[in-house]
């Protein structure tokens, strides 16, 4: 079991933050994150956007102001679990929260601090009915284990990077039978990518399907049967082994939402007047994922509410202990 | 100026709501100002779709970009008369368009 001070759900921009300032107060944190990276919706949705308001700065990239972040919390050594989803919190008898993740690692804490954005980052699902009793059995919305599909039947949909790079990948290593289903005949992927999976196309290793979208499943034996829909609404039947939707990531509120947190409009309602709790006590919420009145969505709010809140957490950690602000200016920084 | 929008929420309510010219908001910002359920997540940078609509009038609007028109193609939902909220300024050309909000994402 990871043992640490504060637990932080999220690793954006404003989980990173509090790294930082729960390290001047000689308090640990442990991240959690669901993506593989830390940056949160700056490493995943925007990383080349210039972002103008974070104050210091005239413009910064997205990924730039992640790995300035990263730089800035190094000298705390914050523990991370990255591309597992926070999904039970228990209280223990000593008083202490115990959060597990999806992949089963326990992390241990007298205080969670929720900095969770706009949720977890998920797989967008196709809109088909009967999808679910297919779900991690015939149909995957994530490539976790490739060697799943070897030598098999596969049809990938999307038009994005993720369909792209894995219908090449099958493709070159595995010679399984690739088929793409895009709605559009343009790809947004890397023009290198498009260019591969033209040529493989062309060679017979990926049998492109276009300007055509899946529109209903169903089980033939051992295998399944994908109802293909064409913008001319022509309909045909494809047998396969898997069928593989990667249509990109969406962010959800996710399992935090069945916490017993006062949720608002999928945000999670906080004491702004003093210190960002919540309505469970030692759990705050910081960043896009809290609502108060006023609330700004902004990054430089978050980091703002970051510094409250570890004040309060302190107080946490270390009840019979007084904590006097210091500026960074007089006593620098010292890591551990 | 004001617009007035003539939207139908993922219920099929139908609403009319308006919005100034002259403060450079776009229709996701609107939709939600009128506390629709339009997400917003990328903020508006046409990178996430999470307000996806469907035009329902000829209203002349901006063209499609590329980076919308890959965010559209990706989209499970859409359609040929599919727009990102979130590229359409609110402008007098907008007056009296009538949306649709298209399916949240599952």
């Amino acid at each position: 079991m990871i043992k640490t001070d504060i637990i932080i759900i999220g690793a954006g921009p404003v989980g990173l933050f509090t790294v930082f300032e729960a390290g001047l107060l000689k308090l640990k944190c442990h991240l959690i994150d669901a993506l593989p990276q830390p940056g949160g919706q700056c490493a995943e949705i925007y990383p080349k956007k210039p972002i103008y308001d974070i104050p210091g700065y005239p413009s910064i990239l997205a990924s730039e102001l992640v790995d300035k972040l990263m730089k800035q919390i190094e000298p705390f050594n914050p523990g991370f679990t990255l591309g597992e989803t926070a999904q039970t919190i228990k209280k223990n008898s000593d008083g202490d929260f115990i959060i597990k993740t999806t992949q089963g690692t326990s992390i241990k804490a007298p205080v969670v601090a929720i900095a969770g954005g706009l949720g977890v980052f998920t797989p967008r699902k196709p809109n088909i009915s009967n999808l679910e009793s297919f779900e991690n059995d015939k149909v995957f919305y994530i490539v976790k284990e490739p060697s799943l599909f070897k030598d098999k039947e596969i049809v990938i949909s999307g038009g994005g990077d993720s369909a792209l790079d894995w219908a090449l990948f099958f493709a070159e290593n595995y010679a399984s039978d690739v088929k793409l289903i895009h709605r559009s005949d343009n790809f947004r992927a890397h023009n290198d990518s498009v260019q591969r999976a033209l040529d493989y196309s062309k060679q017979g290793k990926i049998k492109m399907i276009l300007n055509s979208q899946v529109s209903g499943i169903s089980k033939n034996e051992n295998k399944i049967t994908l109802h293909v829909q064409s913008k001319n609404n022509d309909l045909s039947k494809i047998n396969c082994d898997n069928w593989l939707p990667l249509f990109g990531l969406t962010p959800k509120i996710g399992p935090i939402g069945d916490w017993g947190l006062e949720i608002q409009k999928n945000a999670i309602k906080v004491d702004n007047a003093t210190d960002y709790s919540t309505n469970i006590d030692g759990i705050y919420a910081i960043g896009d994922v809290n609502t108060y009145p006023g609330k700004l969505k902004l990054i430089l709010c978050g980091f703002h509410e970051a510094a409250i809140m570890v004040q309060s957490a302190f107080k946490k950690v270390y009840p019979n202990k007084n904590n006097v602000l210091k500026y960074t200016t007089v006593t620098g920084i010292k890591g551990f | 100026m004001d617009v007035k929008i003539h939207v139908t929420d993922r219920q099929g309510k139908e609403q009319i709501i308006s919005g100034p010219t002259d403060m450079s908001l776009n229709l996701m910002e609107l939709l939600k100002v009128h506390e629709y359920p339009v997400e917003g997540t990328c903020g508006g940078m046409a990178l996430c779709a999470s307000c996806h609509i469907f035009i329902h009038s000829t209203n002349l609007l901006p063209e499609i970009s590329s980076s919308e028109q890959a965010m559209l193609d990706d989209n499970w939902d859409s359609k040929d008369n599919s727009r990102l909220a979130c590229q359409i300024p609110i402008s007098e050309n907008i007056d009296l368009l009538k949306i649709e909000l298209a399916p949240e994402d599952l």
